[in-house]
């Protein structure tokens, strides 16, 4: 038999160790490397102070188009490229990023969020490193003293309160996702992969310290891309009405929310429902396909997307639920994104039969 | 990983040799934390040995790591509960290949209770699934889940109260379902869109429709073929269809022993079938509207031999109602007649071979045959010219035993 001290006395040293072997000011590549992640999110320095607001050299904050929904949660986004190297740019899918890459993403509500820069305490940070064999997911915990963030590949649960947007109060326990459940979004053909940064989602412009700049425009001129063409394709923002048509809106926002799983190499494929963005054969992205594994999810309607009808479509009906055994997506919220489904309810309620809009 | 794992599990114990570990969980406040540490620490070839018990499971499971068993102490002793599930679309998702789950069970999931996807190789071993307050469309969907799996093997299982299929067998290859015992579930076993399924020495009683082989259009793998569904227990499967409405089996007539739809190459053998209200057997074409081009949605080279038959047509539901209310006398194999379809625009016309012979039946001797004689799929049955003629005794090569590949 194993003796478990043996393994908890060895498990703190190798945290030990990291810690001592971090060159000093610079991010740890040798932590990043390791095969055995880290403990300790401070272990990697990826941040100069201990609250993880000032990221240290290499790591970029970026921001995307459109977000993924995750109960309303604010997300403070960064990627990590070793010295010398780059991303390579593709105009379609996630840019082509170098062994050593981590994409780090920190989720956090404020106090509230009607003022979400004050009071912001931070749930949980996760981290996507691309090791040599691939990528690996790692979720990280942040105490409540907002001094360390630990690893937990078992995933954890955090209640926390906060005062939305609206006024109203919120208590949730904050699911934070065990490693598999990392996957069960960053999966494509059994491989776990980034979802994020592509082409689409990063043309934006950014507040830098030396003002507002061309995400793009600063990636390469920092060397941090190969290249980035002035006619970088990019989504419109969901949330945002000025920012493009019901549709562009809508397309965006199924992309973004549920193409990961919703495309011929995700976990959802068996449903036959691809939910890309340039899918354009309306029957695969929702209009009257019929539902093939959707339990009750389907409620009592016919098609995924049944034009002009949001109230019978069920693509709407699960995004509108917050039951286990309805809810779309399966993983990573616990409710109902409302501004998304009034998005969607007036992208439908719009459809011509062929899916087009009016 | 191996630290991590034992640094946040201090309680759990392991046994063996870095080769072939057994993880030991037994119940307690920890348990539901010591069986995910547990699937996501071991290492191909590991147990994780589930002691006898109830868990109370708050989220669902995920396992995907090849090679390994998950062994309960028997399927009515290790009892995971998902009656309190917050989270998770199933009670537990294998997404790695040759896993074995066996004597366990999994008990009211809120959406289906064991999901396999994408496995080369999963075996389900004395496992029972069940909603305990029976039939109920609050039910989860499936209760035994492969899908996009090969090798499958479902066997001396026991599933009861799934509101669409108890066992069901979704866009797989090579699988054989045996000695198991689906009831109250919509569909009691269910092969859909599979390529070479055997299924046999079952017992389907008390659902809506006992077993069911479909082919849906637009999925990834359609054109369902070489199913032999032979030397099983079909009875009494007359419970009202429970399921949500918009699902496709919210379209199977209650009283349904067998139902064969849009797969070719398809024997019913050798099987007791009876005092299913509707009828012991339909064959039918996809019965609604579709989209995709390469869809084929007619039943072709079905054999219907050798089976005992008992009662059936004596209380029909649906569509088929309306037929004994003017009169007809029901029969043991119900085809809609359809040799005709258009998919993409394009008219296509064909043999269909559909064969009953050799049948025997406790109500009049020989098995007997109706075609509703139906011009197109989904007509409505005031435009067929119904016939209980039997069908040409054509022949066709029955597809071969299944044999796994482990």
């Amino acid at each position: 038999m194993r003796s478990v001290a043996v393994l908890v006395a060895a498990a703190a040293a190798l945290v030990g160790s990291a810690v001592a072997q971090a060159p000093p000011g610079g991010v740890d590549a040798r932590a990043i490397a390791a095969s055995a992640p880290p403990q300790v999110l401070s272990a990697y320095h990826f941040f100069r102070d201990v609250g993880a607001r000032q990221p240290n050299a290499g790591v970029t904050p970026y921001d995307l188009n459109t977000v993924l929904y995750s109960d309303g949660a604010l997300k403070f986004r960064y990627l990590y490229l070793p010295p010398h190297t780059q991303a390579a740019y593709r105009e379609d899918g996630v840019f082509d990023l170098p062994v050593g890459a981590v994409l780090i993403k920190t989720f956090a509500f404020a106090a509230d969020m009607r003022r979400p820069t004050e009071n912001v305490r931070f749930l949980e940070t996760r981290l996507l490193i691309h090791r040599a064999n691939g990528w690996v997911a790692y979720p990280y915990v942040w105490n409540e003293a907002q001094t360390e963030a630990r690893l937990s590949p078992i995933g954890a649960t955090v209640p926390i309160n906060f005062t939305d947007t609206d006024g109203s109060s919120v208590s949730l326990d904050w699911a934070v996702p065990n490693v598999n459940q990392c996957k069960g979004c960053h999966d494509r053909a059994g491989a776990i992969v980034p979802i994020g940064p592509t082409a689409r989602n990063l043309n934006r412009s950014l507040d830098y310290d030396a003002g507002t700049e061309s995400q793009l425009a600063h990636w390469q001129a920092g060397g941090m891309i190969d290249r980035a063409p002035a006619d970088a394709p990019h989504f419109a923002n969901a949330y945002d009405a000025a920012s493009g048509t019901l549709a562009e809106r809508s397309r965006a926002y199924l992309q973004v929310n549920c193409a990961h799983c919703h495309n011929p190499e995700g976990p959802a494929h068996t449903s036959g429902l691809d939910l890309r963005y340039n899918d354009t054969t309306p029957v695969q992205w929702g209009v009257h396909k019929r539902p093939v594994a959707a339990g009750r999810g389907s409620s009592t309607f016919e098609f995924d997307i049944l034009p002009g009808h949001p109230g019978q479509s069920i693509l709407l009906y699960r995004m509108n639920s917050t039951d286990p055994g309805e809810m779309m997506p399966e993983l990573g919220r616990q409710r109902v994104d409302t501004r998304a489904v009034a998005l969607m309810r007036d992208w439908i309620a719009g459809m011509n039969a062929d899916g087009t809009s009016r | 990983m191996k630290f991590v794992v034992a640094a946040l599990a201090a309680s759990l114990t392991m046994i063996g040799a870095a080769e072939a570990r057994t993880w030991q969980i037994r119940p307690g406040a920890d348990a539901e934390t010591q069986l995910q540490t547990a699937m996501i620490g071991a290492q191909a070839g590991d147990t994780i040995a589930i002691a006898a018990g109830r868990y109370d499971l708050t989220q669902g499971l995920s396992l995907d790591v090849d090679r390994v068993t998950v062994r309960g102490a028997g399927q009515d002793r290790t009892v995971l509960s998902f009656a309190g599930q917050r989270r998770g679309a199933e009670g537990l998702l294998v997404t790695s290949n040759n896993v074995m789950l066996r004597d366990f069970a999994v008990e009211d999931a809120k959406g289906d209770a064991i999901k396999a996807r994408d496995c080369q190789g999963i075996t389900f071993h004395a496992m029972r699934v069940e909603w305990t307050h029976g039939p109920d469309s609050h039910n989860g969907a499936y209760g035994l889940y492969p899908v996009n799996c090969s090798d499958v093997l479902v066997e001396q299982s026991i599933v009861r109260g799934a509101s669409d299929a108890g066992i069901y067998v979704g866009q797989s290859r090579n699988i054989i379902v045996r000695d198991n015992v689906a009831e109250n579930n919509v569909a009691g076993i269910e092969i859909e869109n599979c390529f070479n399924a055997d299924v046999f020495n079952n017992t389907a009683q008390h659902n809506t429709g006992g077993i069911l082989v479909f082919d849906l259009p637009d999925l990834q793998q359609h054109g369902g073929h070489a199913v032999r569904v032979f030397h099983n227990r079909i009875q009494s499967n007359n419970t009202p269809n429970f399921a949500a409405a918009g699902a496709i089996v919210g379209g199977v007539p209650a009283g349904t022993g067998v139902i064969v739809m849009a797969n070719r190459d398809v024997v019913v053998f050798d099987n007791d079938i009876g005092d299913n209200g509707t009828a012991n057997i339909i064959v039918t074409s996809f019965w609604t509207t579709f989209e995709d081009p390469n869809y084929n949605p007619l039943p072709r080279n079905v054999m219907i031999r050798n089976n005992r038959f008992g009662n059936t047509g004596f209380a029909p539901t649906g569509d088929i109602a309306a037929l004994a209310r003017a009169g007809v006398t029901l029969p043991d194999l119900l085809w809609d007649g359809v040799t005709t379809y258009a998919a993409g625009g394009v008219p296509h016309s064909e043999n269909v071979r559909i064969v009953m012979r050799d049948n025997r039946s406790s109500r009049g001797g020989i098995g007997t045959f109706m075609s509703m004689g139906l011009p197109a799929s989904g007509a409505p049955l005031t435009e067929g010219s119904p016939s209980t003629d039997f069908p040409p005794l054509q022949t066709f090569d029955e597809p071969p035993p299944v044999h796994l590949r482990r």
